[in-house]
């Protein structure tokens, strides 16, 4: 099964990059840009799609400082 | 007494890291696919970018043969060292508490800073002077923990590289026997760089060991 795995920084943790990219779209002449994140994707083949969640704890993010979302059959 | 630095595909400091323990002890380098610690008394988990810092730093690094007996070491009560990339890795294996963030300003940053050296009872500071005077050279040091930690090192005012929560720049864990920083003391242990403090925390290390009330 094809999988997809979107990582995020999680909230309230000050996302340098995401206000990076805020601050680059306006000088780029567009505007009403905000909350801005900028995060991670991986996507993946899994025969057994109930590994994800542990896939994710224990590699794909880190649960203290990013909160991840499973999407099956990418 | 012996040191063991370990090198994982991808780290830079270890030989440094091995010529400034050398200094105080003896020092030798511990193979990522070796489980074999070879009797070491202290161990260093050294500077750089292990596996290429692919998917956060020090993220795969954690699961290295090597960093199976590590856990089990420190776990025993044996002393580890984590410095900068070593430090990432000490988190994300959970031997010490918190994660390191993107610098908040983004960029590689490299500079001699000033260390408030706020607990000096611990055996990798117990020779430490109050202050230290030691590079930090990287770009995903923002120190953050949603929990309290026990810090020991702090970037003296005005003087944090990179954000971090309360200008922590080292921590150990509750026993006292794990401790990691983001400065390089081992860039920092001969005259002609400018400062030798560094060396302290080696020296530290060796005293605590040499009272053996800190090997494993």
């Amino acid at each position: 099964m094809r999988a997809r795995v979107l990582i995020r920084p999680k909230a309230g943790i000050l996302d340098p990059q995401g206000q990076a990219v805020e601050r680059a779209l306006p000088a780029l002449g567009f505007s009403g840009v905000s909350a801005v994140h900028v995060g991670r994707l991986v996507e993946l083949d899994v025969d057994d799609a109930t590994q994800l969640p542990a896939m994710c704890e224990r590699l794909l993010a880190n649960p203290l400082i990013e909160d991840y979302e499973i999407i099956e059959n990418a | 007494m012996k040191f063991g630095v370990i090198r994982f595909p991808g780290t830079c400091d270890d030989v440094d890291a091995q010529l400034a323990a050398q200094r105080v002890a003896k020092a030798e380098l511990l193979w990522y696919r070796d489980r074999d610690l070879k009797d070491v008394d202290a161990v260093v988990v050294p500077g750089g970018f292990s596996y290429g810092d692919y998917l956060r730093a020090g993220a795969i690094a954690r699961f290295a043969p090597v960093m199976e007996s590590v856990i089990e070491f420190a776990q025993e009560g044996g002393l580890v060292l984590g410095i900068c990339n070593g430090f990432q890795i000490l988190c994300e294996c959970g031997l010490l508490p918190g994660a390191l963030l993107v610098n908040d300003h983004l960029k590689f940053v490299f500079r001699q800073v000033t260390l408030d050296v706020v607990d000096r009872n611990t055996p990798f500071t117990r020779n430490c002077p109050p202050t230290l005077s030691i590079p930090v050279k990287h770009t995903t040091g923002r120190y953050f923990s949603p929990e309290p930690v026990q810090v020991v090192l702090r970037y003296a005012a005005g003087e944090n590289p990179n954000g971090s929560q309360d200008d922590i720049a080292g921590v150990v864990n509750n026993a006292g026997n794990v401790f990691g920083l983001m400065p390089h003391p081992e860039h920092a242990v001969d005259p002609l760089t400018g400062s030798v403090d560094g060396l302290s925390i080696f020296e530290s290390i060796e005293a605590a060991v040499a009272e053996r009330m800190w090997v494993a």
